[in-house]
Order: structure tokens, then C-alpha cells, then sequence
């Protein structure tokens, strides 16, 4: 995990009919957290959904995602190298711990069971493999969400307010972790929130968009 | 590629056959089939069917138990969700309830039958106390000449099948809280269910009502049973001029199919007036602003009229059971005098074959349509959600009567030189299998919440991934219940059987029917009693394999 990556977006424009909800051109460099902050409404979700590649037709978007320098925008959303943290962590219900864990490991990886293992004992739920993902509690399952996204080896991870159904008292524990593994493991990171204390977490860049 | 085909694969599987089959009957109605030695067009067909006698009174018989068991059953339906609470009896009627929807057409008939008939159960529950009868009355009960036993069978029938399709749709309606503001502003209850919930409820439901009357207006195998005989209904007309060894009565029969067609339609024209009527007339009793006249009396039908359903059903299915092992058994005696297990000793042999071409032609039928269905589903899912606008025709073979174009795909298969067998009836089947299967699982498949497959791409898996590591299993539960109604809808097929099959196809529904006229009640009862019990089968699997499978997984055990 030591290679670094770097994620250019290049006069991004996201429009809806006539209406410019998103303009943007900026580069984030590995281990760098940039946050985009704004209200409902102002287009952050609708610019994740376009870098992961899930954009609505009803969208029309132009510019171009390069990631490591190499234009991503036009390959479908598997093929990107993009990580996605959602609000929910959307653990399988029909998978164990270790199952979902496994999911998006590359499937050429060696020894997965080892790497499933000490990713466990990384964040304190050694012996939690077998488990079904239903018994644990919040932050046991948003730390799994994060390794299963760091197993899946991405080049880059989007952030989708990953931490505004947590409880107040894991919010800040949960958001240090993150952003500590993010950086360890060299990743630019866009995170798109509305909560102020987020972007000062991160303690990168603050893109405002609603100004 | 194969995926994007899919749909449009559906539309003609189920359309070409319905138009190719109208077409047959329809040149044959007037006079036109070579084969037979019908070369030129003319209205002969027409002039002898006009002429046949009690014609008109099987139309209006046809027409009428159309209309009224839908009308019935809709009001039975309606009248129980404005007073169902979530209560626990309602929990145990909606328990009740849904097992019904899987008994076939011709079982619930044979119970009803066994249960009403003069030497029936409920006659000798009262005899001779309070009837005085010694001997059976004798009355035309069953198959009374105004098809009166006819629309009791059809309702117990269609009040599931209404229930459940009304049940499917109301969570969109959000009806708790529409209620909770009626009666804020001071309607009771149940006055406020029919006034804020019902009017936009019944748009929802429309198309299965359409399917009900098309379906009541035209039945077969029920009409057979419980329907009238001197005439009968215009369906078992027509089949009997068609099973007529008399190779003409073809061209009589083709006329009464295109008869029978326009008869449904003007079921359905007169019921779109009626709808248009009671719009108007609930619009005035809505603007009159009555928060509480009528509460009392709405409430008590409510779950007076289901119930009564619910234990007559079930009551048939009993007697259906008494009769198989019944030995001695007198008229006024409640119960036979002693039980014997040898009608089914003796029914076994011959029971065999007809349960493995039954099973046969279910399982083909019903992963055809699931193959179909997932295809049309997944491709959907792939274009970004878009529904195909032609999948309305999903609802064809179901307002169509099946009469009318059965008989025109039977002589389309004889002219193709395919033979009726176990193939041929599958793909029958599967007209009518496949958009049941398509309705009971589009719901669930297109409310699946789109970020599981979301996060599975940006995990790396590919879209076949998605589909067979995330979707499937995750959609597991509702994939085998619709699997389970595709089964129960074939294993209740008769005509389809009967007609693509010519005779030389048995399976328990047609042997069932056929005991019909013999009287048998013994030998019905082991026969129904099999017929009602092969589609529970599959709902027992579709309950209990997701359960065993996911015992560890907490969030898989409740409905996805």
C-alpha cells in the first residue's frame, strides 16, 4: 500500500437542464483529504455520483477524472479504482464479517484468509470473522466498512458524509481513524459533507459550494 | 447482449401466441379453415350458433358471474382493510388468507361443493335438528341453475387474490398517516379508510380487478364444477361443441370463442361504467362531510364477511379430507362411521403419473418464466432503471379469456405439425405462469435499494458479479415465492392442459375435473385433496429455505 496516487479533476461541470450545479478544478495529492462542503440540494452528492460513475441520465457532466494520469471518466464504475465510503456502512447481510471483508479483494491476492485476519486485529475485532455482520454495534460495523474498502485496494476513495448517522461520542473517534488509514495508505481522498466539524477533522482543503 | 433481448423476448413469447390464436378463431368463425374443408368466408357458424338452444342464457349467465364475483369480492376486500388495525386477528386472517391464494381454482371448488351440496357437511351439521331432513333434500344447490354456487366458488377464490395484490401496493399509500389526519379532523376510523384511503387505492388495484373479471367471466373448470348445466356457462359450452366428435361443430366453437371474447369486453365496459358511477357517488358522499354515520355497520362487515370466507375455504379443504378416507357414511351423520385408507390405496397407482407430468410441467414452466423475468429485471437494472413501456402486455394472457384463444393456438400447433406434448402444455403454461412470476417479483427487485450494487462496483466486482454474489442471494426470499406462485398458477392450469395437451397430457388438475361428472365424491376427494396440496408445497420451501439458509444472518430472516 505504499504506492502514492493522485486524483486530477479537470473543469469538472455538472449540469442539470440549463442549470451549472457543480464547477470545479482542483488535484488531490496522495494522503491529502479534500472536502467539498454545502447544504442539501447543492450538487455534492451529484458530483460523487459522477466521479464513481453512477451519474442519473437527467445529468449532463464534462471534464475529465485522471487518476494517476489516466482518464477514468469514461470506464465503467468497477473498472475506476474508486473507493466509496457511504453514510450507511452497508455491510452484506448475507455475508459474514470475513465474507464482506473478502468481497472486494483483488481476486488474484494471495493468502486473503492472513490479509482478512490481521485486517480484523487492525481494528480491535480479532476473532470477528465468523460473525454475522446483524450482531455488531455501529462503530464495529463502519470500521469494517472501512477495511473491506482499504482490502479492495482502491487508488483513490470518495467519501459520501460517512459519519453523520454516527453516535456524537464515535463521530470523532471514527472520523481520526479514517482519515489516519486514508493517509497511511497514501490515498487522495474527496469527502463531500455538510457538518463543519468533518472539514475541520480532515484538516485538508474546504471546497464551499455554496458560495 | 442476450440480457438487452430480453424484454422484447417476453413481449412477443406472450403476444404472438395470443394474436396468432385469435387469428385461428377468427377466420374459422366465419367458416374459413381448410383443413376442415372451410374454404370460403361466411356466417354459417354464426346462424347455427345463434341457433343453438339456451344460447343467450349462457351469455348472461357468463356475464353476470363475472360481474358480480368480482364486484363481491372486491367489496369483501375493500370492507376488511378499512377495518384492519394490524390487530392480532387481523395478523391471523392475513396468515389465513395467503395459503388460499395457492389452493387451485377447481380444489376450492370441489370443497365448496362438498360442503354446500344437499347431502353436504353443513346439511348434516343441522340435520336433522334443525332442518328435520332424514333423507337429502332434494335441492339444486350446487350448479343451480343462476350460478349462484358458481360466484360463492369464484369469490373464495379471487378475495385472496385481491387481498393480496391490494396488500402488495398500500405501503405506497402511507395510510396510517392519511387516517390519522382524517380523524383529526373528526372522521371515525373506518369512515375516514373509505374516504381518504380507498379512492386512491382502487387505481392501483385496477388491473387485477380487470384480470378477475376477464378471468370470472370466462372460467372453465370452476364453471364445470359449481356452474349451471342445462345450459352451462358460455366457456364450458364452447369447450364441449370443441371436444365434439362432430369435426363442424370446429367452425360453431371458433364463433363462440370470438362470442365469448366480446363477452368479457362488455363485462369490462360495463364494469369501467360502473366504476365511472361509483366515482361520481363517492365524490358526493365524500363532499358531504359524514364523519360518522354508517362507522358501525362498515366496521362489523368488515371482518364478518372475510372470515366467513376464510373458514368456508378452509372448511372445504376439510371435507375434501373426510370424504377421501370416509367409509360407511349415512345422510344426517355428521361423520362417517368408521375411516378406511383405501380410496387412496387405490388411487395411488393412477395417482403417479399425473403428479410427475403435473411437477414436470410446473418446474419447466416456472424456470422458463424466472430465467425470462430475471433477464428482462436485470437488464433493466443495467440501462439505469428505465421500465420497458410494452411490459403492460405482461397483463394480456390475464385479461384475454382463455378460451377465446386457446383453441385458435391449437389449431396453429396442429397446422405447424407440433404435437401435443409435455413441451407443448409447458409452453402453454408458461403464458400464464410468466407474468405472475414478472408481477410477484418486479416489486421487490426494482425497490431493491440501488447502493448495494453501487458499492459492489466500486468494490471491484463486475455486473455479472452484482447479479449473482449481491442480488440474488440478497433477493433470495421473494425469487422463491414468486417461484412458488409461478408453480401453483401451473399446477391450477386446466385448459391450457386440457386444450394444448389433447387428452394425451394428464396431470392431477385435468384427472380432477374430469371426476367431475362421475360423482365420485370419494375418489374427488383424494384427487382434490393432492391438487390443493402440491402448491403449498412450494410455498412451504419458499418460506423455509431462506430461513434455514440465513439462520445466522439476523437482517436476512424479515421480508427484504
Amino acid at each position: 500500500m505504499n504506492v502514492t496516487h493522485r486524483l486530477e479533476l479537470r473543469d469538472i461541470c455538472i449540469q442539470l437542464g440549463d442549470h451549472v450545479l457543480v464547477a470545479l478544478d482542483t488535484e488531490i495529492g496522495p494522503g491529502e483529504v479534500l472536502t467539498v462542503m454545502g447544504p442539501s440540494g447543492s450538487g455534492k452528492s451529484t458530483l460523487l455520483a459522477y466521479l464513481a460513475g453512477f451519474l442519473a441520465p437527467e445529468f449532463r457532466a464534462k471534464g475529465q477524472v485522471l487518476l494517476d494520469g489516466h482518464d477514468v471518466s469514461s470506464l465503467p464504475a468497477e473498472r475506476r479504482g474508486l473507493g466509496l465510503l457511504f453514510q450507511d456502512p452497508l455491510l452484506f447481510p448475507h455475508l459474514s464479517v470475513s465474507g464482506n471483508l473478502r468481497f472486494g479483494m483483488p481476486q488474484a491476492s494471495t493468502d486473503k484468509a492472513a490479509r482478512v485476519e490481521k485486517a480484523l486485529a487492525n481494528i480491535g475485532l480479532t476473532g470477528f470473522g465468523d460473525r454475522d455482520p446483524a450482531t455488531l454495534s455501529g462503530g464495529q460495523k463502519a470500521r469494517v466498512a472501512l477495511m473491506r474498502l482499504l482490502l479492495s485496494a482502491p487508488c483513490a476513495v470518495l467519501l459520501d458524509e460517512p459519519f453523520s448517522k454516527l453516535d456524537t461520542h464515535l463521530r470523532h473517534e471514527m472520523r481520526r481513524l479514517v482519515f489516519d488509514r486514508l493517509r497511511q495508505a497514501g490515498l487522495p481522498s474527496l469527502l463531500v459533507t455538510h457538518d463543519a466539524e468533518d472539514a475541520e477533522d480532515a484538516g485538508g482543503r474546504v471546497i464551499d459550494l455554496s458560495h | 447482449m442476450m440480457l438487452r433481448l430480453a424484454p422484447a423476448l417476453i413481449v412477443i413469447l406472450l403476444v404472438a401466441p395470443i394474436l396468432a390464436g385469435l387469428a385461428m378463431a377468427l377466420l374459422p368463425a366465419f367458416g374459413y379453415l381448410p383443413v376442415l374443408g372451410g374454404d370460403s368466408l361466411s356466417l354459417a357458424p354464426w346462424r347455427a350458433l345463434f341457433a343453438e338452444p339456451g344460447l343467450w342464457r349462457s351469455v348472461a349467465i357468463s356475464l353476470a358471474s363475472g360481474l358480480i364475483a368480482t364486484a363481491v369480492s372486491l367489496a369483501v376486500v375493500l370492507l376488511y382493510l378499512a377495518t384492519a388495525t394490524g390487530s392480532r386477528l387481523d395478523r391471523w386472517i392475513r396468515r389465513l388468507v395467503s395459503p388460499l391464494l395457492s389452493i387451485p381454482h377447481a380444489a376450492a371448488a370441489f370443497g365448496l361443493a362438498f360442503l354446500i351440496a344437499p347431502s353436504g357437511l353443513i346439511a348434516r351439521l343441522a340435520s336433522p335438528e334443525l332442518t328435520g331432513w332424514e333423507r337429502p333434500p332434494d335441492l339444486l344447490i350446487v350448479q343451480d341453475p343462476w350460478g349462484l354456487s358458481l360466484i360463492a366458488g369464484l369469490v373464495i377464490k379471487e378475495v385472496p387474490f385481491l387481498l393480496l395484490m391490494s396488500l402488495a401496493v398500500l405501503p405506497q399509500l402511507d395510510a396510517e398517516r392519511r387516517i390519522a389526519m382524517a380523524r383529526s379532523l373528526g372522521y371515525r376510523p373506518t369512515l375516514a379508510w373509505w374516504k381518504v384511503v380507498a379512492p386512491s387505492l382502487y387505481p392501483l388495484i385496477r388491473l387485477p380487478v380487470f384480470a378477475v373479471i376477464a378471468y370470472a367471466s370466462s372460467v372453465v373448470d370452476v364453471a364445470m364444477i359449481l356452474g349451471p348445466t342445462l345450459p352451462p356457462t358460455l366457456a364450458v359450452s364452447i369447450l364441449g361443441w370443441f371436444s365434439d366428435p362432430d369435426l363442424d361443430k370446429r367452425f360453431l366453437a371458433s364463433a363462440g370463442a370470438i362470442l365469448q371474447l366480446g363477452v368479457t369486453a362488455t363485462a369490462l365496459a360495463i364494469w369501467w361504467g360502473l366504476e365511472r358511477l361509483v366515482a361520481r357517488l363517492r365524490d358526493a358522499w365524500i363532499a358531504r362531510g359524514g364523519r360518522c354515520r354508517g362507522e358501525t355497520g362498515l366496521h362489523v362487515a368488515g371482518k364478518g364477511w372475510i372470515l366467513l370466507i376464510t373458514v368456508i375455504a378452509f372448511a372445504g379443504i376439510g371435507g375434501l379430507a373426510i370424504h377421501s378416507v370416509a367409509g360407511f357414511w349415512r345422510f344426517p351423520d355428521a361423520l362417517p362411521d368408521n375411516v378406511t385408507t383405501s380410496h387412496w390405496v387405490r388411487s395411488l397407482p393412477s395417482l403417479a403419473g399425473p403428479v410427475a407430468s403435473t411437477a414436470l410441467i410446473a418446474v419447466v414452466s416456472t424456470l422458463l418464466a424466472l430465467a425470462l423475468t430475471l433477464a428482462t429485471l436485470e437488464s433493466e437494472q443495467r440501462s439505469g432503471g428505465a421500465t420497458t413501456r410494452a411490459l403492460w402486455l405482461l397483463y394480456l394472457p390475464l385479461i384475454v379469456p382463455q378460451i377465446a384463444f386457446l383453441f385458435g393456438l391449437v389449431v396453429v400447433m396442429e397446422q405447424l405439425g407440433i404435437s401435443p406434448t409435455h413441451a407443448l402444455v409447458a409452453f402453454g403454461h408458461l403464458l400464464f405462469v410468466l407474468p405472475y412470476v414478472f408481477l410477484s417479483l418486479s416489486e421487490a427487485y426494482r425497490r431493491f435499494d440501488p447502493r448495494w450494487s453501487r458499492l459492489a462496483l466500486t468494490l471491484g466486482a463486475s455486473c455479472n458479479g452484482v447479479f449473482w454474489r449481491v442480488r440474488l442471494p440478497m433477493l433470495l426470499a421473494p425469487i422463491l415465492t414468486a417461484m412458488a406462485v409461478g408453480l401453483a398458477v401451473s399446477i391450477g392450469q386446466y385448459l391450457p392442459t386440457q386444450l394444448l395437451g389433447a387428452g394425451r397430457v394428464t396431470t392431477v388438475t385435468t384427472e380432477a375435473v374430469s371426476l367431475a361428472a362421475g360423482g365420485n365424491r370419494r375418489m374427488i376427494g383424494v384427487w382434490a385433496l393432492v391438487q390443493a396440496c402440491l402448491p403449498l408445497l412450494g410455498f412451504v420451501i419458499a418460506i423455509g429455505l431462506p430461513k434455514l439458509l440465513w439462520s445466522r444472518r439476523r437482517d436476512m430472516q424479515g421480508a427484504p
